[in-house]
């Protein structure tokens, strides 16, 4: 679409009906009244409870309900005053969503419990700058609106007032007027950007509560992928069981059936029945370790200390395993310690040439600790080429964990797994 | 032999059905979840059970709970669970009761035609067939205590036993003579101290220690 400017004096006029300059002006007039309510209101509270204290301070004289009545206010007064002005900011914030479509999030603020609910507000900075632009908005609130109306009705006040001026001073005075009228438009704008800039500012977030607000919204989302990620792979390993193990399994067995019937054969038939045979066994094994890899289900159905049971009994070496880990840590948690002591016992296996191994388990507190000791030559890394302890690191890292390898020339090598366990 | 059968793989149950009658089996019922099974159990009072350890509906260990059930509420009738995997934890449930007449096999044994039969008509008759692998995994569990005591040839033995062979059976497995093997029995219940009453009994006895059950 070709936006088609006008040109001349229609140029010039243009600004004057732009429904920016109009939404600002409302705005603008709206903020000067909601102001001036909400600022009165404030600032009768304020009074009143000074005068109280004054009165307290200064020793009450006449009707004895009078210094009832003034400890009253005094302690009132501050308790009141948050909700008031939290009250006051959302109507604020309201304005700026209805009129100019600016959304300023709301901060948040944390009630408390008991009698810290009454004080617990002036603790935070939010309310201490949400009363700041109460208090300011009356003042440069009021002032604001003045000047735009003024600007708006320049020309009708100054033909209202036409007699006060006389012959040259005439052209000056309409031509200043006619000014003003022009610039009503831009002065609309600024001034409802630069209140737009204060609100934002004071009754919207502060830079810290958006920041925490950010990490803790990462964090949910980083620990929902986790989840996510362990969630399908035990459906694919519930799939495969399912599916394609049992078919395996019937195929291998029907194979035996065979092999255990045809004995009349030719040696030929035998030898390739017994060869489809065996394949098919090392397929199924094969298959098996493979689900296993993905989620080993006895780890859903009784946890870590039989599923560490299992790792360390497929270990081709002497593994001393001891596990403490009360109450249960959540499926995620409890995969990545099973797979780290997997792909560590893995490595001794391959590389480290142990005589022996050993994996604790423990829980400490709401940590994690899982440790898996080789006495073999060392020389392990994380980054090593060939081992899964990278990938490993990442998955700890992922819920705010580590997996370190310390292991010096000559060995011993201990991996550490530290896991926050909730 | 009469067996009633659980397993809900249809594939799977038609194949152990066809294998078990041709290996001289009656299977008198064949029902596809734990629930049928028990059922079937009380109508039909087999000699042995063959059941899966994951079924509907939730798919984890309902084999294994039915298992348990049967063992309770019939001593008398043998139960062999296959297992995707073999893991000690369900072993040791299912030992837990008693060690006769009890099997806990990986499914991929059915392949092995006569073995797997052999396996049964063994569990059938009150004996007990733990798959290796479930015992390599008891024995790594128990590496720390009074097994320690026992040589490597003695733990040999043991887990034999616990796989439930017999004497002749564990001098065929481990190619040594009869004498031999019944030395290294002994030792066993001396080191575990077992006193010696009924042999049999002390076999199911250091087998229960073995499993420190």
């Amino acid at each position: 679409m070709t936006d088609v400017r006008p040109t001349g004096p229609m140029a010039v006029l243009r600004p004057l009906s732009s429904p920016r300059a109009w939404q600002a002006t409302f705005h603008v007039v709206a903020g000067m009244f909601l102001a001036a309510t909400t600022g009165a209101v404030i600032w009768l509270v304020g009074v009143l409870w000074w005068a109280a204290v004054v009165s307290l301070v200064e020793g009450p004289t006449g009707h004895w309900l009078l210094p009832v009545l003034y400890v009253v206010v005094a302690v009132l007064g501050p308790a009141a005053l948050p909700p008031l002005v939290q009250f006051f900011s959302a109507l604020q914030r309201e304005r700026f969503r209805a009129l100019l479509g600016v959304e300023i999030a709301a901060p948040r603020h944390d009630p408390g419990s008991g009698w810290r609910r009454i004080f617990r507000p002036w603790a935070a900075g939010s309310t201490w700058r949400q009363l700041a632009y109460n208090l300011l908005a009356p003042l440069l609130g009021i002032l604001g609106g003045a000047i735009v109306v003024l600007c708006w009705a320049a020309l009708l006040l100054a033909a209202l007032w036409a007699d006060r001026v006389s012959g040259p001073w005439y052209a000056l005075w309409f031509g200043g007027a006619t000014v003003l009228l022009l610039a009503a438009p831009w002065v609309a704008r600024g001034i409802a950007d630069a209140d737009t800039a204060a609100a934002r500012r004071l009754l919207g977030r502060g830079h810290a509560e958006e920041l925490t607000e950010r990490v803790e919204s990462l964090a949910r989302s980083r620990a929902d992928l986790v989840d996510a990620a362990d969630t399908e792979r035990r459906r694919i390993e519930r799939d495969l069981h399912d599916g394609v193990q049992q078919r395996l399994v019937s195929l291998a067995m029907n194979l035996g059936m065979a092999r255990a019937a045809f004995t009349d054969r030719s040696p030929e038939v035998l030898g390739i029945i017994a060869a489809a045979h065996d394949e098919a066994t090392a397929a199924l094994a094969e298959l098996r370790d493979f689900v296993r890899g993905l989620h080993p289900a006895v780890l859903n159905d009784w946890g870590l200390d039989a599923a560490l049971s299992g790792v360390v009994a497929r270990a081709p070496l002497p593994v001393k395993l001891h596990v403490h880990v009360a109450p249960r840590c959540s499926p995620s948690i409890e995969a990545i310690a099973y797979f780290a002591v997997s792909e560590a016992l893995t490595n001794v296996a391959k590389h480290a040439q142990a005589s022996r191994a050993e994996v604790v388990a423990e829980r400490v507190g709401d940590r994690l600790i899982v440790t898996v000791t080789d006495d073999g030559r060392g020389g392990a890394s994380v980054d090593g080429a060939g081992t899964g302890l990278r990938g490993l690191a990442q998955r700890a890292a992922a819920v705010d964990g580590s997996l370190t390898v310390v292991s010096p020339p000559g060995g011993p090598t201990t991996v550490t797994v530290h896991i926050p366990c909730e | 032999m009469r067996v009633v059968l659980a397993e809900d793989s249809v594939l799977l149950r038609g194949g152990l059905t066809k294998l078990l009658t041709d290996g001289g089996f009656e299977v008198v019922a064949a029902v596809p979840d734990a629930d049928q099974l028990l059922t079937a159990v009380d109508a039909h009072q087999p000699d042995i059970v063959v059941v899966d350890v994951r079924m509907p509906p939730t798919h984890t260990d309902e084999g294994i709970r039915a298992a348990l059930v049967i063992r309770r509420q019939h001593p008398k009738i043998a139960v062999c669970v296959l297992s995707q995997y073999v893991e000690e934890r369900y072993a040791t449930d299912l030992l837990s009761v008693d060690t006769s007449g009890v099997g806990y096999l990986l499914k991929d044994r059915v392949a092995h035609v006569s073995d797997f039969l052999d396996a049964l008509r063994r569990v059938a008759a009150g004996g007990t067939a733990l798959d290796p692998e479930v015992v390599a995994q008891l024995l790594v569990r128990r590496r720390d205590d009074p097994m320690q005591r026992l040589t490597p040839r003695e733990q040999d033995v043991l887990q034999l036993m616990a796989e439930g062979r017999s004497n002749n059976g564990i001098t065929e497995a481990l190619k040594v003579s009869h004498s031999a093997v019944e030395k290294y029995v002994s030792n066993i219940f001396t080191k575990l101290d077992l006193p010696p009453t009924d042999t049999d009994h002390r076999r199911v006895l250091a087998v229960l220690k073995y499993l420190g059950t």
